[in-house]
């Protein structure tokens, strides 16, 4: 049942994941973290911030870490198909119309009505990691004894850094880590 | 024409290796595809492959996935396929199964959290900085519509905590909805000009 559970969970990220690297962020959220509670949101920042920092797309790692930790290998592996399955099938269907009819139109315009859509609950799922990152499991507030600065510090320095010299973000995180990891161990 | 179990074993080795050492996601992997099969091997032409990229982009899923599901029909049929999903599949899979036995007695360990801490900070800025591009760009085009959708769909998911598959359906809805009247638009036209 839970096998059964993790695959159609699944299923519907990769149905409903357009878009490419963070468009699944959102729906990974919904699936894991609200509808079934199989990760805390703490959890969840965790899993981005190992799937950031290992190769591979976003949602199979999610997928595999999720799975693994629900059911075992074997809910990891109904979870990594759960998402593949649904490319697969319109993958082949998309390049089928394209090869017999060399036109995406009505797909493409599909596609430029969800792109906002995508980048608005991408803010949407993004804004709830920063909130946990500087205001931790309290939520927001401007009480200033609420807010973890070291956080909100290591948050605006790597933002000025990738707005300045446009560096790799897997340094960026490594680095803020490292120097966050150093900060906390002494304070 | 080299012989199929050649072409197959490269085939995996080639997706196995590139989705061990690319960090980065979609956009990292897709160049480096381009470079492996179309510039180093030579199995399809660059055109083809900028089909396939297209095709992959507006399918659902990883677009490293779709790719690699393509261009393994492409090389070698629906067996090729099999052989370049899980070429591309293993590395992430295998990674994430180590860590994940580990997690919890590194979540527990107080240097581990530590750096997990700080790296949280680190990962919401490359969000923060990921949403303030997409943003821009979507404002930059100075249409309407797109301004609308983006704003009524953060306000759907965050405030209003719609579930995000209604708020896509509806977005998709919408898009062809307006290329559909477009097209009529540019027929009719079409149809006076006559």
């Amino acid at each position: 049942m839970t096998l059964l559970k993790l695959f159609w969970s699944f299923f519907q990220i990769g149905i409903f994941s357009i878009g490419g690297g963070m468009a699944a962020l959102p729906l990974i959220q919904n699936q894991v973290v609200n509808l079934n509670h199989w990760l805390s949101l703490t959890e969840f920042t965790d899993l981005i911030t190992i799937a950031e920092m290992t190769p591979g797309p976003i949602a199979i790692n999610s997928a595999t870490f999720v799975g693994i930790r629900i059911a075992g290998i074997m809910g990891a592996v109904f979870a990594t198909i759960g998402f593949i399955f649904p490319s697969c099938i319109i993958v082949s269907l998309l390049a089928l119309i394209y090869f017999k009819f060399k036109d995406l139109t009505i797909v493409q315009g599909i596609l430029e009505g969800l792109r906002p859509a995508i980048v608005g609950l991408i803010a949407s799922a993004g804004l709830s990691i920063i909130i946990l990152a500087i205001w931790e499991e309290n939520g927001f507030t401007i009480k200033p004894q609420e807010i973890n600065w070291i956080s909100g510090l290591l948050f605006s320095a790597v933002i000025f850094t990738l707005k300045k010299w446009k560096p790799n973000p897997f340094y960026m995180i490594l680095g803020s880590g490292i120097i966050g990891g150093a900060i906390y161990l002494m304070t | 024409m080299e012989n199929k179990k050649h072409i197959i074993g490269k085939l995996f080795t080639s997706t196995f290796s590139l989705s061990a050492f690319t960090l980065g996601g979609g956009y990292v992997i897709i160049p480096m595809m381009k470079k492996r099969f179309v510039d180093d091997l030579k199995w399809i032409h660059e055109e083809e492959m900028l089909n396939l990229i297209a095709i992959a982009q507006s399918s659902p899923g990883a677009v490293a996935v779709n790719a690699a599901i393509l261009l393994g029909y492409r090389v070698a049929g629906i067996l090729g396929a099999l052989i370049t999903i899980l070429g591309t599949v293993l590395p992430p899979f295998i990674t994430i199964s180590v860590i994940s036995v580990f997690y919890t007695a590194f979540r527990d360990n107080t240097a581990v959290n530590a750096v997990l801490k700080g790296m949280q900070a680190g990962v919401a800025a490359v969000i923060a900085n990921t949403v303030f591009d997409l943003v821009s760009n979507v404002l930059k085009k100075k249409e309407i519509v797109p301004v609308i959708i983006m704003g009524g769909s953060f306000i759907a998911a965050y405030i209003l905590k719609i579930n995000v598959i209604y708020i896509i359906l509806v977005c998709g809805c919408i898009g062809a909805a307006k290329t559909l009247i477009q097209m009529k638009k540019v027929q009719k036209k079409d149809g006076a000009s006559q």
